[in-house]
């Protein structure tokens, strides 16, 4: 019983650990980034890495998510005789909730998996420990446009996915089930404010946040061996989920 | 030097689709002119409420689309809201003393303009002005209404309410 209870204060002090290491790394970086807008060629390398090079998944899930909102929104919609709701339903739906948080789950998994295992090899491969020795800090170098790269990235996708998303939902309602165009359109504008495109971006913002952070700190902090950069891979993806979950919820506490 | 042009390019397109992304949710943009290849002409017509219609719903014939409310707007002298609407050139026939009225598709639907054709022999020509409208429903004025009378005659309505209670019993 005592071996039991003393296993779970361990590891519930090496959680919280982390949690204090995590805040610590966050306001390290954040002290430091002003610096980073500075070193524009190192960010922008990472905006295209972080942004660019995920552009054509989250268009193609942004399509497919939308054309099933198109789907599932008519069928729904239809047997209470206002299908003509769809465009506000669906655009609601994607700019307060579904675009964020969806883009920020694929954001976790193409560009954190990335950002994670990268600075994870570069750890295991004594590169971060070669640069601390020529004096360049690899917080600044490496770690540091990465981060920033990613935050700058996630809002300009979260509103990619969701233009896109609309245009599926669209193709669907108003090209294959004929929803009338002008209704779509009109009610969509009628009901949408400028304050839900705010809410979609300031959660786009936060997510990025979130999901940069944990995929360096992550792979900054891993265990130098392949296995650990294989553990930082899976903690990035895991983590940045759940937290992005816990996270959308607050945040739309907080602005609805 | 590394061969950098391409990502600063790449990048660029990117940052660039993302800032259009958010243009285009910030201002909404409607589809281009809803699926009108010929010429149109206009109607107008003065309604006390519009309620919830709003440019770009269907002006319909018997269901049929037959044009969309180009623009609605307040007129301060005549304290009533003028509604333009866009009929399409092919439907020129339509008698001149024809009445609009704002209808509602559906129970939550979309409301839209209907217009049932009169007996005239002149028809209606760009411009002019539609003599009979009937405005749109407010529900609340309609319930209000109901409730009203419902409550003139409260005594009689609380006579039936005990009486379907025994009829089961009777199966046993």
């Amino acid at each position: 019983m005592r071996a039991v209870v003393g296993e779970v204060v361990e590891s519930l002090s090496a959680s919280l650990e982390r949690v204090g290491a995590l805040a610590r790394f966050l306001g390290r970086l954040l002290w430091l980034s002003p610096g980073g807008f500075l070193r524009v060629r190192l960010l922008v390398e990472q905006v295209y890495n972080a942004g660019a090079r995920s552009l054509v998944i989250i268009m193609t899930c942004g399509l497919f998510v939308g054309m099933v909102m198109g789907l599932q929104g008519y069928d729904l919609l239809q047997r209470i005789g206002s299908e003509d709701s769809l465009g506000v339903g669906a655009a609601l739906a994607l700019l307060r909730e579904l675009g964020p948080v969806v883009t920020a789950l694929l954001f976790a998994g193409r560009a954190g998996t990335a950002l994670a295992s990268e600075i994870g090899l570069m750890r295991a491969t004594d590169q971060l420990a070669a640069m601390d020795i020529m004096a360049v800090d690899p917080m600044k170098r490496i770690v540091l446009p990465r981060f920033l790269g990613g935050v700058l990235a996630m809002p300009l996708l979260t509103a990619v996915f969701i233009t896109i998303s609309i245009f599926g939902v669209q193709l669907i309602g108003v090209q294959f089930f004929g929803v009338d165009q002008g209704q779509f359109w009109s009610q969509m504008r009628g009901a949408v404010e400028l304050s839900d495109i705010r809410e979609g971006l300031v959660k786009g913002l936060v997510f990025g946040i979130a999901c940069s952070l944990i995929a360096v700190f992550e792979g900054y902090n891993s265990l130098p061996t392949a296995e650990g950069v294989g553990q930082a891979t899976t903690r990035t993806v895991v983590i940045s989920a759940v937290t992005t979950l816990i996270l959308d919820y607050i945040l739309t506490a907080l602005m609805i | 030097m590394r061969p950098s042009r391409a990502i600063d390019i790449s990048t660029g397109l990117f940052v660039l689709l993302g800032l259009v992304s958010i243009a285009f949710l910030v201002t909404q943009i409607t589809s281009k002119e809803v699926g009108f290849h010929s010429d149109a002409y206009r109607l107008k017509a003065q309604f006390e409420n519009v309620g919830g219609l709003k440019p770009g719903a269907p002006v319909t014939m018997s269901g049929v689309t037959i044009g969309r409310v180009e623009r609605i707007r307040y007129d301060m002298s005549l304290y009533k809201a003028i509604v333009t609407l866009r009929i399409d050139e092919e439907y020129n026939q339509i008698p001149n003393d024809s009445d609009a009225s704002i209808l509602t598709s559906g129970l939550l639907g979309g409301q839209y303009v209907g217009i049932s054709p009169g007996g005239s022999e002149q028809v209606f020509k760009n411009g002019d002005r539609i003599e009979f409208v009937q405005d749109a429903i407010v529900l609340e004025s309609l319930i209000s209404k109901f409730l009203f009378s419902q409550a003139e005659k409260t005594p009689a309505s609380q006579a039936p309410a005990a009486a379907p209670a025994p009829a089961p019993a009777t199966q046993e």
